[in-house]
């Protein structure tokens, strides 16, 4: 059974007709066109396919897109605005924080959450809020480091915001 | 040079694909939708061993939605595989499934729901056979075969390599010692599942986008399992979402792609699973070892005899280079004078193994680190000062005849012991300092291990004399310099690389260079990201087709300013002599001066290595331009009351030869340790009842960021003659230290010997047990399989010899 779904996605109003049971994940990539976001193991293990929903980080291979009608969603795609990476994009590039890449744009989401919430965190508390997101090639301290790098410079005046 | 001489080199730029990567642009294959795109999936067997009776796939036919079935009899009956010697896989099995997720009929469908329905409705009429689970099931068995072919029953390959005679080194020893270890195999784990795009367009010709890292090998094998030219096939490599090793065969849902494409006329995706993703596999061979090594008092290794077995799974894959590699690497670190080695594949009901980061050698190399830490003990030595005494000469040949060039694994060592304060911890922690702490107290310890890896495989996976690596250079009339190259980028960096060298020879700045990657349309051959070969081979090609480039411009701006082409430098966007700068010419009107002499300015690098393979049957595995070191000290704690171990800090120094970008040689040093990390405390690819234990992310357990320590990394030049401005590899050779160093520490901080990994809390607490028992503190394997060698081919040890003075070096002038 197909239904009409209306998603707000990176502040853009959008309308799909999908299956009740296609996943956000699935609708994202192959209905909206917004292969930023990544399958990782499709059961909420790896973090890959995490999105935000009205700012907090969820798995987007365990939601379905009506549980989200009438929210924010963000994808990597709508990090960057006007032209100009988000702090955390612009650390992970001059770091080498994303190697092959795959896992970034759940890794960078996560870490978006955490800096709205915290915007100054331990290395300790960057660790804990990024132990959902599996990467296998940076043994993650880049990624670390460039999470402690954008915190900084955002609490420096440089957030876009 | 130093580092001043040097523009670009030495940077910590950005990759050039950074940018695209952070904001989710990068295609990977799995991005990729076309038009009237169809879905592939593949039904795969849910026996280990069984006899394929009939498939019928009438009811799948039936399904709406379904645009195509195809089993085993649609397809040319050609076996395929990586190496030429081990042609056993068949894309869809005909006669026979060797293990669970045996490839057996696929579907092209609407969408994958469908083709996923579809392939519940083929009727597959098995009848099974004992399957053969283990190294010992399999050659206590000779009666059931799982492949008519081999060295034996069950048995892929069995070799034997002796140089020099070890048993007059052992009678000359103070200390013999005979240790026995287990490795478990592992999965790569990439974070992306294989993916396949295939369009079998109406001209008759094929392309297909794979997540490959072998883009030119698959063009070699689709060409011959379709029976289609090779000239009408294109292989585009798209971005590769973690390799490690995992995506360098040529594969099933590959070829099934393609021929789904011929059928319905449409482009068809396969996209794996994350347990199909298990099942296919080529990871790292779980491996029994003996090894027995002879040392002096002061701890000389006089020689050194090892024994592996390899648990191979159903197939062939690399596993006759891997059976090589468990035996040829390890006297490449240190001074070894004769050597004996003697190894053996043995085919399993599993799926196969191949080639892991490291290929063949963790496993022999925590059996030897591990042996030399118990040596240090028992002759009262410290294992750093130990270790530091016995590094192999530099520009000397082996026991086993590879030439080494520079070492800086003397170095490496010095700064490992310094920056983790080696010397005070050993004394400061172990188990003597801990036994006076209450038992509710965590235990702390501190080991070191080392290793060295090759920087590219000396032989090609098919014999030839052709280029391992080509370059095509093109400069534009703006300014801006192609490079086009077969070189797959895994995340490594691989297209950057490409870029700094293209950039630092012509002077200009890596931003003014596209690179175009892994078309083998238009690129010439890389024969792909295995081996830690790219840097090095496609390097020096890249330096060599911008340096041929660079000699055009210069002769057109001599010519202009009438000065000698040999005084000018490229520089800053500008060609000109370096005293009269002023008159220096703008990159782009260099250029255009260049056409305007030459014509069309393009021009080709090309690079072998040298050859250097040792004369005797086997010679061609080991050989490699250069070797790289690393040294490792682990500090951990350890719970005795539940056996967790903890890693606290991980120091690691690496001789790179010269760092082109210190960014990404430390970001492959660190994805190193943490997947070294991973496999000596917690992956295990592991069966049960003939299934894949935890084929999922959730239960194959991988460290996260909890568990992975604080990494710090040094990096060590030694400007190696054979590398591009003097690199060597970092890809793979910094995980291999760290798995030893690990059970080396935990030996320190409780004095109990884990000699297999992964080391679980399990094992730690059987340890102490018995160590409680007045027992030997031990957890490792018990039993060896009975299997005779061959007799050994006999060649004299080469070991002391000079450095060949004169190499041969394809394609260089």
């Amino acid at each position: 059974m197909r239904v009409r779904i209306a998603l707000t996605v990176n502040d853009e109003a959008r309308e799909a007709l999908v299956p009740v049971h296609k996943t956000l994940l699935e609708v994202l990539r192959e209905d909206l066109g917004l292969t930023g976001t990544k399958h990782g193991c499709e059961l909420g293990e790896c973090g890959t396919c995490t999105v935000l929903v009205d700012g907090d980080p969820v798995l987007s291979c365990l939601v379905l897109p009506v549980e989200t009608e009438g929210r924010r969603i963000t994808t990597v795609e709508g990090m960057a605005q006007g032209g100009r990476l988000h702090p955390l994009q612009q650390a992970f590039a001059e770091l080498g924080a994303a190697q092959c890449g795959y896992c970034t744009p759940g890794i960078l989401l996560t870490a978006t959450a955490l800096l709205a919430d915290r915007p100054s965190p331990t290395r300790q508390e960057v660790k804990e809020a990024l132990a959902g997101n599996l990467c296998r090639c940076t043994g993650y301290t880049k990624i670390l480091d460039a999470v402690e790098l954008a915190a900084l410079r955002m609490g420096h005046g440089e957030s876009r915001a | 040079m130093s580092k001043n001489d040097f523009a670009v080199i030495g940077q910590p730029l950005p990759k050039i694909d950074a940018w695209a990567k952070v904001v989710g642009e990068t295609k990977y294959a799995d991005d990729l939708f076309l038009p009237r795109m169809a879905y592939g999936r593949l039904l795969r067997s849910s026996h280990a061993h069984a006899r394929i009776r009939s498939i019928d796939t009438t009811r799948a036919r039936a399904l709406p939605g379904v645009y195509a079935v195809v089993t085993g009899a649609d397809l040319p009956r050609v076996k395929f595989g990586i190496l030429p010697v081990s042609q056993d896989e068949e894309a869809l099995c005909n006669d026979k499934v060797r293990m669970v997720g045996d490839p057996v009929a696929a579907v092209a469908a609407v969408d994958e729901e469908t083709a996923e329905r579809a392939c519940r409705l083929i009727d597959v009429d098995y009848e099974p056979l004992p399957a053969l689970m283990s190294i010992f099931d399999s050659l206590a068995h000779p009666e059931i075969r799982i492949h008519d072919y081999g060295d034996g029953p069950n048995v892929h390959k069995n070799v034997a390599l002796q140089f020099g005679d070890v048993d007059p080194a052992f009678a000359r020893a103070d200390l013999v010692r005979e240790d026995v270890f287990f490795f478990e195999g592992s999965n790569h784990l990439p974070m992306e599942q294989h993916a396949a795009v295939a369009q079998w367009g109406s001209d008759g010709k094929l392309t297909l986008w794979s997540s490959t890292q072998t883009p030119h090998y698959v063009h070699r094998i689709l060409a011959t399992v379709l029976a289609v030219p090779a000239a009408h096939v294109r292989v585009i490599a798209t971005p590769v979402g973690g390799g490690f090793g995992g995506k360098t065969d040529p594969f099933a849902h590959e070829i099934v792609a393609c021929q789904l494409s011929k059928l319905t006329g449409r482009p068809v995706k396969i996209a794996l699973t994350r347990e199909e993703v298990f099942y296919t596999h080529r990871g790292r061979h779980p491996v029994l070892m003996w090894i027995k090594t002879g040392f002096t008092r002061h701890g000389d290794i006089t020689g050194c005899h090892l024994r592996t077995w390899l648990d191979g799974g159903a197939y062939g894959s690399y596993g006759v280079a891997s059976t090589f590699y468990t035996g040829v690497i390890n006297p490449v670190t240190y001074k070894i004078p004769v050597y004996k080695f003697e190894a053996a594949r043995i085919f399993t009901n599993k799926p196969p193994c191949g080639p892991k980061r490291g290929h063949g050698t963790p496993q022999p190399r925590f059996a030897l680190e591990c042996q030399i830490d118990k040596a240090a003990e028992q002759l009262g030595l410290d294992p750093a000062a130990l270790r530091r005494r016995i590094v192999a000469e530099p520009f000397t040949k082996t026991a086993n005849h590879l030439t080494v060039t520079t070492i800086g694994l003397g170095e490496c060592i010095d700064k490992v012991v310094e920056a983790s304060g080696w010397r005070d911890k050993r004394a400061r922690f172990g188990v003597t300092a801990n036994r006076a702490k209450p038992s509710s107290v965590k235990k702390r310890g501190v080991g070191i291990a080392c290793s060295a890896y090759l920087t590219g495989a000396g032989t090609a996976i098919y014999w030839n004399d052709m280029p391992h690596s080509g370059v095509l250079t093109r400069a534009d009339r703006s300014g801006g310099v192609a490079v086009l190259c077969g070189a797959t980028d895994i995340g490594q960096g691989s297209d950057s690389v490409l870029a700094y060298l293209t950039a630092e020879v012509l002077g200009i700045d890596p931003k003014d260079v596209h690179v175009h990657p892994a078309d083998t349309s238009l690129t010439p051959v890389d024969l792909g990201s295995y081996s830690s070969r790219v840097t090095l081979m496609c390097g020096m090609a890249a330096i060599q087709a911008a340096e041929r480039l660079r000699a055009a411009i210069f002769k057109a701006v001599a010519k202009k300013l009438e000065v000698s082409p040999a005084s000018l430098v490229a520089r800053e966007r500008k060609v000109g002599v370096p005293d009269d700068w002023d008159r220096a010419v703008p990159f782009a009107r260099a250029v255009e001066l260049g056409e305007a002499l030459h014509g069309v300015l393009a021009f080709s690098g090309s690079y072998a290595p040298p050859k250097r393979a040792g004369k005797f049957k086997g010679g061609g595995v080991g050989p490699s331009p250069c070797y790289s070191y690393s040294a490792c000290v682990v500090e951990l704690t350890v719970d005795e009351q539940t056996g967790q171990v903890d890693l606290e800090d991980v120091w690691i120094a690496h001789d790179v030869g010269r760092a082109l970008n210190p960014l990404l040689v430390e970001g492959q040093v660190e994805g190193s340790v943490y997947m070294g990390i991973g496999e000596a405390l917690m992956e295990e690819q592991v069966f049960r009842k003939n299934l894949h234990k935890h084929p999922s992310m959730l239960d194959y357990k991988s460290p996260t960021t909890l568990e992975t320590p604080e990494i710090h990394t040094i990096l060590v030049e030694t400007d190696d003659p054979e590398g591009p401005f003097g690199a060597k590899e970092a890809g793979q050779g910094p995980l291999l230290p760290v798995i030893p160093a690990i059970a080396n520490a935990l030996h320190h901080a409780l004095g109990i010997r884990i000699d297999e990994v992964p080391i679980t809390p399990d094992k730690v607490l059987k340890a102490l047990e018995e160590k409680r028992l007045g027992r030997p503190a031990r957890v490792g394997p018990l039993k060896l399989p009975l299997l005779s060698f061959k007799e050994p081919i006999v060649v004299e040890s080469a070991f002391g010899q000079p450095a060949d003075a004169v190499v041969v070096r394809p394609f260089s002038s």
